[in-house]
């Protein structure tokens, strides 16, 4: 199978499975204590599409609950557990085909998750997205739209409760911002309802944590993707791991902070300034050789700075050249498995350049030009320009778009490379270097401020 | 298939914050809209020890501002006209979240090719929020204090980082 045809097939009862999820999405519209004939009927065809499953039971009963009028937590964690289960089902759809495609080895998934970590935090968290769900999106003020930032502070505490906090963090800002949502013109539905009812899975005290082991090997980066939202900036690096066994395994390797929304953009690097071998591989494109790091059975390296010793520079082009075909990567842990999480890191060349696409064997690939972070220094002219592309395969929006993290462009007829990792240890480029240096000093008031204030 | 057919509705990664600019923050190191309000905390010029909140409300345009010990301020004296740190306060808002932003969440009807906010202010007097305002600046500052972190973090698939505006 070619890449083009995995890029336009549709597999059979993709749009069936889509329109499950939306009447789900739009019930949350106007909220589950209002629902019409017609948002019954769509919550119980998806009790309908669970008959003959393990969960059906389940599903039916909670459903049934809930179009009766009774909204407890139980029933939103089964309402969400449904959700999650169809997402994950038009995950594999779409990742099965690609990774054809691609010569990737998918290793099933048979990790024993770890036990969960201790849940009392949880609670409150649990407690908001139940007042959510029952008022509807329409139904959020400012009060309700600020209601989950105790539990955000308590889980924030806790470095089990990380995960649970970014998501609701980043949530109840987004809330925040759009109350009284009454008023709003358009709502992100299936946006929210993603992020609701992946808070709702996070926030039970059963919800597993993935298992690690120890790996050893050199670590070859391919490029690295931005996150932010408010309160966090994070660098996700995507690489090969080549094991001493002589396996090539695709990892990711994230390092997270917490920040205020006055520090974005390239000065948002600084707050990552707790690990110097992991930024400075990125912006001199240097191997890195790790020991007994832990690797999660999802494939995703928990950085520890003490278990990485930085090499020998290795262009990403090269690796992805000689080492990207056929490498084995890890699944999605079951719960987490959604197109959105998708982000397969492929080696573009050939295309015919298109508007904001690459024409690709009889294929438009959309370039997803809003993922080209101001913290580096891609640009859509760079993409435009460029002859090859390192790029993280997405699907959203009802089609596949690349999100490019590396280019090689030619520029007035002189050869560019441009790396999203290329200002990971501060902009390379003068004029960017000066407005980060001026913008870096929101960094150093807000912690003089803290230094005075927080102490008292 | 492009994404123009496809609805902002149905879309994972539909944007919903814009991206706040970059502004100087050693004179207004914290503004928000929230809770209703335009608010946020104003160094004060001759003591670095003091700081002082301040909020416009939405809708009733409610002036507020005292200092971090809830001394009311001198300069807005319980009055509708506003003091320096209100002023400074809106121009941070404007820098920070651009004057459309700022004067639809305050419900602010602007004449015609203005732009200055206050003109779109029919102000008034407000309870005192200087409690709240600011346990939520320190909550703020708390953010700093917060651990970095190498926890796989599946959900930010859904927060790209923000883009330029190139
Ligand atoms: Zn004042």
């Amino acid at each position: 199978m070619m890449l083009a045809d995995a890029l336009r097939a549709r597999p059979s009862g993709f749009d069936e499975t889509f329109a499950l999820i939306d009447g789900l999405d739009d019930a949350l519209i106007h909220g589950l204590a209002r629902i019409d004939e017609e948002r019954a009927a769509a919550l119980e065809s998806i009790a309908a599409a669970f008959t003959g499953s393990p969960l059906a039971g389940r599903v039916a009963d909670s459903i049934g609950k809930i179009v009766a009028g009774t909204v407890t937590d139980e029933h939103l964690a089964v309402l969400a557990g449904a959700r999650s289960a169809l997402t994950g089902a038009l995950h594999d759809a779409l990742l099965t085909p690609l990774d054809e495609a691609l010569g990737r080895v998918r290793e099933p998934w048979a990790a024993p998750a770890a036990p969960p970590p201790a849940g009392q935090l949880l609670a409150g968290g649990r407690s908001w997205l139940r007042e959510l769900a029952i008022a509807g999106w329409r139904g959020v003020d400012h009060e309700l739209a600020g209601g989950g930032a105790q539990a955000v502070q308590a889980l924030l505490a806790d470095p089990a409760g990380r995960r649970a906090a970014v998501l609701l963090d980043g949530f109840g800002a987004e809330l925040r911002s759009a109350a009284p949502v009454a008023t709003l013109d358009r709502v992100p539905v299936r946006r929210w309802a993603d992020l609701w009812s992946r808070a709702v899975l996070l926030t039970q005290d059963t919800f597993p944590a993935p298992e690690t082991t120890p790996a050893d090997g050199r670590l070859l980066l391919l490029g690295v993707d931005l996150h932010e939202h408010p309160t966090v900036f994070r660098a996700q690096a995507h690489g090969l791991l080549e094991t001493p066994g002589g396996q090539v395994r695709l990892v990711r390797a994230g390092v997270a902070a917490a920040k205020v929304d006055t520090i974005s953009g390239p000065s948002a690097w600084r707050m990552l300034a707790a690990f110097p071998v992991f930024r400075a591989a990125l912006a001199e494109k240097r191997a890195v050789e790790v020991t007994g790091m832990p690797l999660t059975s999802t494939g995703d390296l928990l950085w520890d700075e003490t278990r990485a010793v930085p090499g020998e520079p290795v262009d990403p082009f090269a690796v992805a050249r000689v080492r990207l075909g056929g490498v084995t990567a890890a699944s999605t842990a079951p719960l987490d498995r959604h197109p959105a999480v998708i982000a397969e890191p492929v080696l573009l060349e050939g295309w015919t350049a298109g508007p904001e696409s690459f024409e690709l064997g009889g294929v438009t690939l959309a370039v997803d030009t809003d993922r080209l972070p101001e913290a580096g220094p891609l640009t859509p002219a760079l993409v435009a320009a460029a002859t090859a592309c390192i790029g993280l395969l997405r699907w959203d929006a009802g089609r596949w778009a690349v999100q490019p993290l590396a280019v090689q462009s030619v520029v007035r007829k002189k050869p560019v490379v441009a790396h999203t990792g290329d200002w990971a240890l501060g902009p390379t480029d003068a004029k960017a270097a000066k407005a980060e240096a001026a913008a870096g000093t929101a960094v150093d008031v807000l912690r003089e401020r803290a230094g005075r204030l927080l102490r008292k | 298939m492009t994404s123009e057919g496809v609805a902002y509705e149905r879309r994972s990664a539909a944007p919903v914050i814009a991206p706040v600019r970059p502004r100087k923050l050693a004179k207004v190191p914290f503004v928000e809209l929230a809770e209703g309000r335009l608010q946020g905390v104003v160094s004060s010029g001759s003591d670095v020890e003091r700081v002082y909140v301040s909020s416009i409300t939405s809708g009733d345009h409610g002036l507020s501002c005292n200092t971090n010990n809830n001394r009311p301020c001198g300069g807005l004296g319980g009055g509708t006209y506003a003091c320096n740190h209100l002023r400074a306060l809106a121009d941070a808002a404007v820098a920070q979240y651009g004057l459309d932003r700022v004067s639809r969440y305050l419900k602010a009807t602007l004449p015609d090719d203005s732009d200055n906010l206050w003109a779109g202010l029919h102000t008034t007097t407000a309870p005192n929020r200087a409690a709240e305002v600011f346990s939520g600046f320190l909550r703020h500052l708390a953010y700093l204090e917060v651990p970095p972190t190498s926890d796989p973090l599946p959900e930010l698939h859904w927060f790209p980082a923000a883009g330029a505006v190139r």
